[in-house]
């Protein structure tokens, strides 16, 4: 059970192994071994769910020796926490569901398309579990490749431009990051440090100056993958040109690595640098989500719209993860898995009438419901699980997000962002009103088939996990809270350094940190998890220059003085 | 007894789930309505269980909450799925299941026939779950729940005739303008918690949490900030000022649901809100005027509107428009106990006359459809003396009429005159009271107008109906009679309950019965109020007699206008056809906001699509690929691969070398 992690892992690729052996021509074959593996992979990810302690750990450490290239030291270093953890689940439980999609929708190449998704998955699952630095890169490039083929060669009608726009976005940003990730190594080595392993970068001090850079770098790379606004132009494009399963599974999990990568790498590497471009983030966020929401309000093509609608949601992710507070990094880490979802949802269903009619344009829709019950009530379910509806997981998210960040010191973000879920309601139910509401007049709409059983399956886990989620968090919310407690408490001692700095180099000006009149009542609004959690925090932490903290006691303390 | 709270919400639930899944399968009407209706019935039992346990305890007791799961917990954050039992939820979860188990009755007969009788019975149900919720929840966020629930099942029941592209507007209006009140009742919900919290390390939103450092919260600033958003919440679910426009729209759905909905609970649930969180309204003075004029204004505007309207329900929509704004302008004057105790008559009397006007409708239909006649069964222009055919429904209407017009002995006199007296004679807004007051008046006498006109159009007079059609008008059958006959009594003698002290026949039970709840509000309204001299009785003596004056004026004036004089109002539009056109068409509101907002909106996502996100972005992205391919292009003739190319350029190196070094 020790390597339950490579395990679930490199399934995929024993699968991948067992494909080769079937002759092309057996298409059905080849779909149910295919989803026999995944479903598999699923049913061993969850050996992790029961086995996983609740605490701020990283649990079924894997960690040999990989490659040794001079100075370069790469361990085979993997092993997941609370924060890993979800998306680990999320990537495991969508693929099966992907794969079943396919079985109508994807009749040329099966063979092909079915490797695609299997070793998509293992780069997805690699990337989460990486605690290499190195090693994730390999798995965040091994990704790219599956899904370049996916758009390229199954895709609609523009597919070679969107592959071609998604691939490059994507490189230019991974670039970036192995150039910073190049240089991080070597002021790790400055610092005593001997291998690429994630952890103990954490504890290295960098100079402000560095941190801005390589944070630049590493942020620019993510944001890209998120994506957002004004990078998020491949999306749409790489949306409506997949094929469904590839949407789906771009929209659940890879957009997933951008935030993901926030909250593992620039944010706990780079504390200060994070703090300080936070506002900038923000703002990013902020107009990703209006921008989006407003962009999807006018789409034509139904899938396009639910990929502007990603971006928005995942603006909410990044509001929620740079509000640096528990209440916010849970919001944002439960809206990961939210998105994932709902959206994966909304693209199946999109690929189901696609599926039948061949278009995805909203004006040739509408009165669907009278054909289609079944479908009618799913889609709606769905939809006001992307609103956000209280009882439904989109709200438990959107909701500790905007509490998080109200909290924090981006409340002015938080009240624009909020009047993205006016936004959000207005496009979703325009367009589920223009396509299932109405008189059911267009004649080639009248012969519909309603959702058949093969499509019923594919949805009830997802409504199940809408409905669970949505009333009954806790079990999300406990296994993720200790890894959270521990990042915000990582983070929090940065910020105050970062503030305490400028302060005692300015010792002649008393109201040095009064010229950021948010941030000290934001900090004390959390001030107190950070104190329980630092409590907590495992030794390796305790080089995070402890003598700041008393230092920064009476910064923190201003509101209760009042 | 308060232990089974949970049960309440739970029974309509099972109802939706099993009319929801195998209501298809069922088919028999009867079975469907039947379990629909008793779930709820079951929940009305179990409400007066609470009810009678309640009254056997002494007043301070009567608080308790059910903690049923734990919901979402992180960080400082904690809301549980709990439940509150206090004396206001349990006037609310009186009326919700009581009025709603009548209106399931009449859903019964009423909706028969229909395609989709399942699909109706399992919103109903599962609307009568949210509101349950919305007024037993604990904490701001079970509250929410229910708040956005019944923005759900408006949603669908008032988009139920989908196929009508009219129906399927007007529930995307209903659930936009209610998500924009959710916006600021979000809002509000962060400011509260992120107040109390950041200040004094209460971290909560539990009402009961937030009465008990109630005191900490100091008279306007944030408070008054918060409150704002929070009315800004109130006003979109109750349609007041600005955001009322969904309402009227929003009886393309079945007429019971116009009754239960739009008329007896969702929208009354801003009030209710208001009520509950009415020890953080009162500290702030701003917002507490801010809430009395704009229930004032509201009553005022609509009840013009409700004037020139010719379809029955409509009519009634703005009534309800209106009347929920005495209830704001209850709240907004201090006057808690009296807006929920209009609350509670109005849900009596408007249920009764939605139902009286479905009858009507199902009538109407029933016998222009006998004849293939398409004219339209909802147009009192249509209608005229139905009370010969229709007698019950005729006596129940004009019960329910002369209580919402303030005639003494009916309910909605007490209620009403008891608002208009505290607008009068409250001590927090000093000179405005008389405004308040006056603005009051003209709408009460507004109400008794164009509630009588609709009568004297609808069951006096010649009948206007299609000839053929005539003979096929009936009263509706007993299923439909007898919710009517059972809301006719309550709107009679629903307002015994609270009769004014003055008239000192009877205690008023009502006030005293919610005294606990809003003993605190009072009590931090009191730090500010003017102590000035107190009207005397004399005063209130007048200004009763001048209300019922003024009802009595109203009622003349329709019995002028539609039943002696009928040439009156054609002549009245001639003389001013400006100002006919402008109140028929609803003052343009609706246009006013496609052209602000609506267009502007549409028009903005468009050019930041096409403009920016095509153009700009891509643009860039795309430009920075042409060049890299331009240069990439001009690259590729110095490695074309061909040996006289490679010596030719040697060559012209060698020649501009040489002459560089020659000519030196």
């Amino acid at each position: 059970m020790s390597n339950v992690l490579s395990l679930t892992t490199f399934l995929p690729i024993l699968g991948v192994l067992l494909l080769l052996f079937i002759p092309k021509e057996s298409k059905g074959v080849l779909r149910n071994v295919t989803l026999a593996v995944t479903v598999v992979t699923f049913i061993v990810s969850l050996i992790m769910l029961t086995g996983f302690q609740t605490n701020a750990e990283f649990q079924f450490v894997e960690n040999v020796p990989w490659i040794a290239a001079g100075p370069f030291i790469m361990r085979y270093n993997i092993g997941i926490d609370g924060i890993s953890l979800w998306l680990v689940i999320l990537t495991t439980f969508m693929l099966p569901i992907a794969v079943l999609s396919t079985y109508t929708a994807v009749d040329e190449k099966v063979k092909e398309y079915m490797i695609c998704l299997l070793l998509l998955e293992t780069g997805m699952l690699g990337a989460f579990i990486s605690l290499d630095l190195f090693l994730f890169y390999i798995f965040w490039e091994v990704m790219l490749i599956p899904m370049y083929f996916m758009i390229g060669i199954w895709g609609g009608k523009n597919k070679i431009y969107a592959a071609v726009k998604f691939f490059i976005y994507t490189m230019v940003g991974s670039l970036l990051m192995l150039v910073a990730l190049v240089f991080l190594y070597f002021k790790g080595m400055e610092a005593g440090i001997t291998d690429f392993g994630l952890l103990q970068f954490f504890n290295l001090k960098l100079d402000m100056a560095t941190q801005v850079w390589l944070f630049l770098a590493f942020a620019f790379a993510f944001a890209i993958k998120v994506p957002m606004f004004p990078l998020h132009t491949w999306l749409p494009d790489a949306h409506t040109e997949a094929p469904t399963a590839g949407s789906v599974i771009l929209a659940a999990v890879l957009l997933k690595m951008g935030t993901y990568g926030y909250v593992r790498f620039a944010i706990p590497l780079f504390p200060e640098a994070a703090h300080k471009f936070a506002p900038m983030i923000a703002t990013l966020a902020v107009i990703g989500i209006i921008y989006a929401a407003l962009v999807a309000m006018v789409q034509e093509d139904v899938k396009k719209l639910v990929a502007y609608s990603s971006v928005a949601h995942l603006g909410f992710v990044m509001l929620g993860v740079f509000a640096f507070n528990v209440e916010g990094i849970s919001g944002g880490m439960l809206q990961m898995i939210n998105h994932g979802i709902s959206t994966g949802a909304l693209f199946l269903i999109v690929g189901f009438i696609y599926e039948r009619r061949h278009t995805r344009l909203i004006t040739d829709f509408g009165g669907l419901s009278k054909q289609m019950p079944i479908f009618a009530t799913v889609f709606m379910i769905v939809t006001f699980s992307s609103v956000g509806l209280p009882g439904t997981n989109g709200f438990v998210g959107e909701f500790l997000i905007l509490l998080g960040a109200f909290e924090s010191q981006l409340r002015w973000w938080t009240i624009i962002a909020t009047s993205g879920v006016i936004l959000s309601a207005v496009y979703m139910l325009w367009v589920f009103q223009r396509v299932m509401f109405g008189e059911l007049d267009n004649p080639k709409n009248q012969k519909l088939l309603d959702l058949n059983a093969r499509e019923i399956v594919i949805m009830i886990p997802l409504l199940i996990m809408i409905f669970f989620m949505g009333l009954y968090p806790k079990p999300f919310i406990d296994k993720m809270d200790p890894a959270i407690k521990k990042l915000v408490a990582q983070v929090r001692v940065a910020s105050v350094n970062a503030q305490v700095m400028p302060a005692s180099d300015q010792m002649k000006m008393p109201t040095g940190h009064q010229a950021m009149p948010q941030a000290p009542a934001a900090n004390t609004g959390s001030e107190m998890p950070a104190g329980n959690a630092g409590s907590n925090m495992p030794a390796g932490h305790s080089g995070m220059e402890t003598p700041a903290v008393p230092t920064a006691a009476p910064v923190v303390n201003p509101h209760e003085a009042k | 007894m308060f232990d089974n709270v949970w049960l309440i919400p739970l029974f309509p639930l099972i109802g939706f789930i099993i009319n929801g899944l195998f209501g298809k399968k069922i088919k028999n009407e009867a079975v469907i309505g039947g379990i629909g209706t008793l779930m709820i019935f079951l929940s009305f039992l179990v409400s007066c269980g609470i009810l009678m346990q309640m009254i056997g305890l002494p007043p301070e007791q009567r608080v308790f909450e059910k903690v049923l799961f734990p919901w979402i917990h992180s960080g400082n954050f904690k809301a549980d799925m709990a439940f509150l039992v206090d004396p206001l939820s349990v006037i609310m979860i009186m009326v919700v299941t009581g009025v709603g188990s009548l209106i399931h009755l009449y859903s019964i007969g009423y909706m028969h026939g229909e395609e989709g009788f399942y699909r109706f019975f399992a919103y109903l149900n599962l609307f009568c779950m949210s509101m349950l919720l919305l007024v037993l929840g604990s904490n701001m966020l079970v509250m929410f729940i229910g708040w956005e629930g019944v923005g759900l099942c408006s949603y669908l029941l008032i988009g139920y005739y989908f196929h009508k592209k009219s129906a399927g507007d007007a529930a995307k209006k209903a659930f936009v303008m209610n998500r924009v009140g959710d916006f600021g009742f979000l809002i509000g919900l962060f400011t509260l918690y992120w107040w109390f919290g950041s200040n004094h390390n209460i971290w909560t939103v539990n009402f009961m949490e937030i009465k008990a450092a109630s005191h900490l919260l100091p008279y306007g600033g944030v408070v008054t900030f918060a409150t704002l958003c929070f009315f800004v919440g109130a006003t979109g679910k109750s349609a007041q000022i600005p955001l009322f426009t969904w309402l009227p729209d929003a009886m393309e759905g079945p007429t019971p649901v116009s009754a239960l909905i739009h008329a007896a609970t969702m929208v009354t649930a801003g009030v209710y809100m208001i009520g509950r969180m009415s020890f953080v309204f009162v500290k702030s003075p701003e917002t507490m005027m801010v809430i009395a004029v704009v229930g004032a204004a509201t009553a005022i505007f609509a009840a013009t509107i409700g004037t020139a309207q010719n379809d029955i329900k409509r009519v009634l929509a703005y009534s309800t428009v209106s009347q929920l704004g005495f209830m704001f302008l209850a709240m907004g004057v201090g006057a808690f106990s009296a807006g929920i105790f209009h609350l509670m008559t109005h849900a009596f009397f408007k249920a009764c006359l939605f139902l009286g006007s479905g009858s009507v409708i199902h009538s109407m239909h029933h016998a222009l459809h006998k004849v293939h006649a398409h004219d339209d069964a909802q147009d009192m222009r249509n209608m005229g003396g139905l009370r010969k055919a229709m007698p019950i429904t005729f006596i129940t209407f004009l019960v329910s009429t002369i209580a919402i017009s303030g005639i003494p002995g009916f309910s909605g006199f007490f209620s009403k005159d008891e608002i208009l007296w505290m607008a009068f004679a409250n001590p927090y807004h000093g000179n405005l009271n008389i405004v308040l007051w006056g603005i009051g008046a003209i709408a009460a006498c507004f109400t008794a107008f164009y509630m009588f006109r609709l009568v004297f159009m609808t069951f006096f007079g010649e009948c206007r109906i299609n000839p053929k059609a005539k003979s096929y008008l009936h009263e509706s059958p007993l299923v439909i009679t007898i919710p009517l006959m059972v809301l006719g009594t309550l709107a009679a003698v629903g307002g015994y309950l609270g009769m004014p002290k003055i008239l000192g026949m009877l205690p008023n039970y009502f006030e005293h019965w919610l005294d606990p709840v809003f003993e605190l509000a009072n009590e931090y309204g009191s730090k500010y109020a003017h102590h000035g001299a107190h009207p005397s009785h004399a005063i209130e003596w007048g200004l009763m007699g001048l209300s019922v004056v003024i009802a009595l004026v109203g009622i003349a004036i329709a019995f002028t206008m539609y039943v002696k004089n009928t040439e009156l109002p054609g002549k009245f539009v001639a003389t001013f056809p400006t100002l006919h056109r402008v109140v028929y068409n609803k003052w343009y509101v609706d246009e006013l906001y496609d052209y602000v907002f609506v267009n502007p909106c549409k028009s903005f996502g468009q050019f930041l699509w096409k403009g920016f996100d095509v153009l700009v972005i891509d643009g860039i992205v795309n430009g920075v690929a042409n060049v890299v391919m331009g240069f990439s292009g001009i690259f590729r003739y110095l490695q074309s691969g061909y040996i006289y190319n490679y010596a030719f350029s040697m060559v012209l190196g060698v020649v501009v070398m040489l002459g560089y070094f020659i000519f030196k």
